[in-house]
């Protein structure tokens, strides 16, 4: 069929016909998982339609921003200081990496115990699917995992890639080097997008960082009221989209979302039975269009209240400092904020586990289900040790190892639905 | 028994067969089994026109279908680790670990005390150590899967068969074979493979005496004895070890009957 995007979409050098059977089976999976849900807020509808103008209205904007001298910076983890971008007038798109559309192709290139997401992302390259990628005036990578590491060397064939390196552990010469790191990135996207970061702009540009976090972090204060009042199907997907949307416009929406959500707070309205076992995600990023495991677990009868993730608590938990005024004192405020992250790829991540142990204490969840995706051994690994925090702690927990193919669903069902019984 | 005390049926619809157990005043008064073939719907049908239960419980893979599809008024679910939790306590009351090993997959489980599941491990999308491994193996030594686990228990000595993927274990189990290893000794191979990664099950959610083994595979002596050697203890096997979900189930059946 025919859209009014055929010619962008040309022009971007996708696969066409490849890249309409993509649209159409994430217009599927989106109906049926998202669509078929009773009782969403009427906010609900403007990701609707963001996500069903996903590759469409979006990435026109993203060519009018281009058309207009901006640059379009792709990223591929929360690592990476969105700030720098946004105070060089540049957009800043968090690249997903969550269809397994393109496996086959990755495969011809990467081991198959490769984690599904570095798959996903070298898949949508070489299929040509992506307009986002497509679009990009540059790639960031970071030295988190080995996979991804290794994978954006052969990247950088395919596109303008930029690797920072993201520190191991965090001793003080560890944040020496990631502040030598942040300065590199900001000089790099200085050259790239044309203009200088002034600390006027980068102070404006993190103030809007924090506004977006704030409302998110509002957002997750009002789900956690009984019944809870939105699905966590639903709040991931607002989590996915913060990353390619329009920083400002998607602060606002969502603001208006959350007022929305405190009306139906206020009069104790709920999506699901007030007995419902509420339920916190732990683990590996959930890319769009991953909703696999959350809709497993939503439709077993219990509801997410929590994502400690990257596509979740991860990215908005902690602020950056506002009061610095000087680009000095500001860049010291965002390696801070920066090295605050839990991810796995720190050893030791005990952080992370003392985090874990008390969002599920503040959300009073009956239990964590831990996620991680095949062969991604540091969420793997660090499953075990989660595993015991928690158990230490009373909270049972559900590690669960998966990809994105469909093939495992009914034992996942299994599993799932086995823990609910267990936990009630 | 009184005439007008509901009759509860427990159905667990496995992946090579499906079983029926009926419960009446707490007692079974009457069980059933079938192969699961590629109607299963149609097969738990026949079993069940065959009886008139007040009320059905379903466990196993096919639950979820049976749900959906069967038009009774008072029909339930429950997985297969909750069922065998509840069949196995009614058995051997005392129970603290329940190994199940079915035809596609395999299961260990934890409980508490009071005998709630406290944690369960199953073994991922592949059938590897599951009863379907041991099946697919029978043949390739051209044993019935009956005699199988007799047979290994034949063997004069113990060789490692390292692979346990059944495709990667018969080509290990053929070059075998053409070395001169007799074929007892190489079914033993293979019962111990399965043994080992079954121990690895176990020991990840702890095991804590008694344990009972329960499952399709439970039939196999084989397995059994190697179990109780590497445990270094007696592990109880039901009468019937294909029973103990269907059992769980009806015994879940029961209660709600009693809540109401
Ligand atoms: S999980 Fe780690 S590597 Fe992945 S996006 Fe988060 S911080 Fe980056
Ligand atoms: S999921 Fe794990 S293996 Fe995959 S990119 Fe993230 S950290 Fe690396």
């Amino acid at each position: 069929m025919p859209t009014p995007y055929d010619d962008m979409w040309e022009k971007l050098n996708l696969d066409l016909a490849a890249h309409e059977g993509l649209l159409q089976v994430l217009g599927k999976f989106y109906g049926d998982i998202y669509l078929t849900q009773e009782g969403r807020l009427k906010g609900m509808e403007y990701l609707d339609f963001v996500l069903s103008e996903v590759h469409g209205l979006r990435i026109k904007e993203l060519q009018e921003a281009k058309a207009q001298g901006r640059k379009v910076i792709g990223t591929f983890c929360v690592f990476v200081p969105e700030e720098l971008v946004l105070a060089a007038d540049a957009v800043c798109v968090g690249l997903c990496a969550g269809a397994e559309i393109g496996k086959e192709a990755a495969e011809k290139i990467l081991p198959r115990n490769t984690c599904a997401l570095i798959k996903s992302f070298v898949g949508f390259k070489l299929s040509r699917l992506c307009p986002f990628i497509e679009s990009c005036d540059l790639v960031v990578g970071e030295t988190t995992c080995d996979g991804k590491k290794k994978a954006y060397e052969i990247f950088d064939e395919y596109a303008p890639v930029y690797v920072m390196e993201i520190p191991q552990m965090k001793q003080t010469c560890d944040r020496e080097l990631w502040k030598a790191e942040v300065r590199r990135f900001k000089e790099r996207i200085e050259e790239v997008a044309g203009k200088e970061i002034t600390a006027a702009r980068l102070k404006e540009a993190i103030k809007l960082g924090n506004r977006r976090r704030r409302v998110l972090q509002r957002l997750n204060q009002l789900r956690t009221a009984v019944p809870t009042p939105i699905s966590g199907r639903d709040v991931l997907l607002i989590n996915q989209v913060s990353f390619y949307d329009d920083p400002v416009r998607f602060t606002a929406k969502i603001g208006e979302l959350c007022d929305e959500l405190e009306k139906r707070v206020k009069a104790g309205e709920g999506v699901v039975p007030s007995g419902t076992p509420r339920l916190m995600l732990s683990g590996c990023p959930m890319a769009v269009p991953n909703w696999k495991l959350p809709y497993i677990v939503e439709s077993s009868g219990a509801v997410i209240i929590g994502e400690e993730s990257c596509i979740g608590t991860r990215n908005i938990r902690d602020l950056v400092d506002e009061s610095g005024d000087t680009m000095e004192e500001m860049l010291e405020a965002l390696v801070d904020r920066y090295l605050r992250i839990d991810c796995a790829c720190f050893t030791p991540n005990k952080e992370r586990l003392q985090n874990i142990v008390s969002m599920a204490k503040d959300l009073q969840v009956k239990g964590v289900i831990h996620f991680a995706l095949n062969f991604c051994q540091p969420y793997a690994i660090e499953a075990f040790k989660v595993g015991r925090a928690l158990e230490a702690a009373g909270i049972p927990m559900l590690s669960i190892e998966t990809d994105y193919s469909m093939e495992d669903v009914e034992q996942l069902k299994t599993r799932v639905e086995a823990f609910l019984e267990m936990v009630r | 028994m009184t005439a007008n005390s509901p009759l509860v049926a427990g159905i667990d619809i496995g992946s090579r067969s499906i079983e029926l157990v009926l419960l009446q005043d707490g007692q079974v008064v009457h069980w059933d089994l079938l192969p699961t073939t590629f109607d299963p719907l149609g097969q738990c049908r026949s079993l069940l026109d065959r009886v008139r239960a007040a009320r059905i419980v379903a466990t196993g893979y096919g639950r979820k279908l049976l749900l959906e599809n069967l038009d009774h008024p008072e029909i339930a679910a429950i997985t297969e680790i909750q069922a065998y939790a509840l069949g196995a306590r009614r058995l051997f009351p005392g129970v603290r670990t329940i190994l199940d090993i079915g035809g596609q997959d395999t299961k260990a489980i934890a409980l508490t005390m009071d005998g709630t599941v406290s944690k369960f491990e199953m073994n991922d999308r592949c059938a590897a150590g599951t009863g379907k491994f041991l099946e697919f193996m029978a043949v390739a030594l051209q044993v019935p899967l009956e005699k199988f686990g007799d047979f290994a228990l034949q063997a004069d000595r113990r060789i490692q068969i390292s692979s346990m993927c059944t495709v990667f274990a018969e080509s290990e189990a053929t070059s075998l074979m053409a070395r001169g290893e007799s074929p007892a000794n190489i079914a033993m191979g293979l019962h111990l493979a399965i043994v080992s990664r079954t121990l690895a099950m176990l020991r990840r959610v702890g095991v804590t005496p008694p344990v009972l083994f329960a499952g399709g595979v439970a039939h196999n002596p084989c397995i059994r004895t190697l179990l109780e050697e590497s445990l270094g203890e007696s592990i109880q096997v039901p009468e019937q070890p294909d029973l103990v979900g269907a059992l769980g189930a009806a015994l879940y059946g029961q209660k709600l009957v009693a809540n109401e």
